[in-house]
């Protein structure tokens, strides 16, 4: 039977605000157990939220980068439940009212094409703390410093058909919130967490099979090797006439497979209601197009503009605007140089390379943006050939030369043009080399194309690299047809 | 509705509250009267009303992003009955 797979995502986003959601302590990453959890976060008696302005606009700008509806109210809710790490006994959250609507985020497949995945809401709600399970004599620690940091949970339609879908929705989704700076989408810190309801159909069914739910994936890669193997749970459980259970599981990387988190399934009962100690958020409509006027250029339009505008191929203009640090290097060094497609070149090709080698993110290069243009630009002018530049990258990445033109003039890599010291330096080669000047005159006229290479070799070698390799193939070419 | 026995338990169960049996008949009692309040409630007819999400009037008003709080463990930690490298402890939840 063919199969088909149903995927939706709700993607838990950290918000990078300098303080809680509902209290004045810090959200700063690392810091000492409990040193940055007030009262609030404690869920002291007595104690009130009030509702953080920033987490406020960084939700509505996410809203209107998906094109969604934003609500002009929106209301908090107790979601109750029984957690050492959760002190009030509920978090607060949004059910009913949440702040955005529905909105819909693109995503590219491998064949090119892209596609619309729908968001069925975003919500804001405070994180929970931390349990630590290790040694404590048999008891749990408790950490509540990330206790109220402010969390965007994205909600999606069940639209995806694969888990390389999957992945290219969370990429789509990193690189919204990082264009608009409302989190570091670091997920090794847990900034971008997210939970995958999977379920399988016959192909050509309508209705929906029973989901299962894999909690806290927190890489992209993650996210698809999870979808995989509960594809395949699934799929064989169903084969071998057994039944999903709506159930939720564990992805355990360092096993590769999905495990059922409970035994004894006890089913979820929130009673969630309307919470009292907040009012509802009221955002008029002067405030929304301000910030729909602040908004940044986003990856899709920044995608559209780079092929448009530029030129670039729908890959190039794909890479180059993923991330938003990639695009504005990118911008920098099509500026210095004045030429889209070298400075693509350039960017994804000499730098991605050692950038690659050596582990760095782009914003750690040590090349600078204006560096590789002004580069790019002694190519583009004939001042050195292709393999002078190589060696000028080089020196910049060591930081030897806080120019390409100081660079050039400090290893005497400027190109060689001029016809008569390029001559001077072929009559030299032919003249120390009779052994290979006779095979090449022996030699059939098809095959000699080949054989020039050696002396192309010399030529340059003499030149220390800086002959123009078109010059010297040329009068090369011209001096030993004479001779034969 | 009719409220049972095994609901209040179930109630109580959720936020972890120890009832006894006794306990239960008298909140049995209780919680069913308020159920009837709800039920007439219920009975009105709200079509067209906006449903109320906060008896007040208002509007939330928002603060601005700062850091205003200041650590303050060892205070709150008094009240703790165990604590251990600036952790709470708590007996141990297993997954």
């Amino acid at each position: 039977m063919q199969w088909e797979t149903v995927i939706g995502l709700e993607v838990h986003v950290q918000l990078a605000t300098q303080s809680k959601i509902f209290s004045g302590a810090s959200t700063a990453f690392g810091a000492d157990p409990n040193t940055q959890a007030c009262a609030v976060d404690l869920g002291m008696p007595g104690v009130l939220p009030v509702l953080n302005e920033q987490a406020v606009a960084m939700a509505v700008q996410f809203g209107l980068a998906i094109h969604a509806e934003i609500p002009e109210v929106s209301v908090f809710d107790r979601k109750n439940y029984f957690y050492p790490d959760l002190p009030k006994g509920y978090q607060t959250s949004q059910m009913y009212h949440p702040i955005v609507g529905p909105g819909e985020v693109e995503i590219g497949l491998d064949d090119g094409t892209t596609k619309r995945i729908r968001v069925h809401h975003a919500h804001l709600e405070e994180d929970a703390g931390k349990s630590l399970h290790e040694d404590f004599h048999g008891m749990t620690g408790i950490d509540l410093n990330r206790a109220g940091t402010p969390l965007l949970e994205i909600v999606s339609e069940p639209d995806m058909r694969s888990a390389k879908e999957a992945a290219a929705y969370l990429k789509a989704i990193h690189s919204i919130v990082t264009y608009l700076g409302i989190s570091d989408g670091n997920m090794a810190e847990g900034s971008m967490r997210c939970d995958v309801n999977v379920s399988v159909r016959p192909r050509g069914q309508a209705e929906f099979g029973t989901r299962a739910e894999i909690k806290n994936v927190n890489s992209f890669r993650f996210v698809e090797r999870a979808i995989e193997f509960e594809v395949e749970r699934q799929i064989e459980l169903i084969e071998d006439g057994g039944e999903v259970v709506q159930e939720t599981r564990l992805f355990d990387p360092e096993r590769d497979e999905t495990r059922s988190m409970r035994t004894k399934e006890e089913a979820n009962d929130y009673r969630y209601f309307p919470c009292p100690d907040l009012l509802p958020v009221v955002l008029d409509a002067a405030y929304v197009d301000h910030l729909r006027e602040s908004l940044p250029e986003l990856p899709d339009e920044k995608r559209a503009r780079f092929q448009g505008e530029l030129g670039l191929s729908a890959y190039d203009a794909g890479v180059l605007a993923a991330s938003r640090e990639m695009a504005e290097y990118f911008e920098v060094v099509k500026d210095t140089c004045g030429d889209a497609k070298q400075a693509a070149n350039w960017v994804q090709g000499e730098l991605s390379g050692a950038l690659n080698r050596e582990g760095l993110s782009i914003h750690d290069s040590p090349v600078s943006a204006t560096q590789l243009g002004g580069l790019i630009s002694r190519v583009m002018d004939d001042t050195i050939n292709g393999k002078a530049a190589k060696q000028v990258f080089q020196a910049l990445w060591n930081g030897q030369g806080v120019s390409a033109d100081e660079v050039i003039e400090a290893k005497g890599l400027k190109q060689v043009t001029d016809s008569g010291a390029i001559e001077a330096m072929i009559d030299q080669v032919i003249g120390d080399s009779p052994a290979q000047v006779a095979q090449y005159r022996d030699a059939e006229p098809e095959k000699r194309g080949k054989m020039i290479g050696y002396f192309v070799g010399q030529v340059m070698k003499a030149s220390r690299g800086t002959a123009n390799p078109q010059q010297v193939n040329a009068l090369l070419k011209d001096k030993l047809d004479a001779l034969c | 509705m009719a409220l049972e026995h095994a609901d209040v338990l179930r109630a109580a169960h959720l936020a972890r509250l120890g009832l006894s049996d006794e306990d239960a008949t008298h909140y049995l009692d209780d919680l069913g009267r308020i159920l009837e309040m709800v039920d007439h409630l219920q009975a009105l007819n709200t079509e067209g009303i906006a449903p109320l999400a906060h008896p007040l009037d208002a509007t939330q008003r928002l603060r601005a992003d700062e850091v205003t709080e200041t650590d303050r463990r060892d205070h709150f930690q008094r009240c703790a009955p165990a604590v251990e490298n600036g952790l709470y402890l708590v007996p141990r939840v297993v997954e």
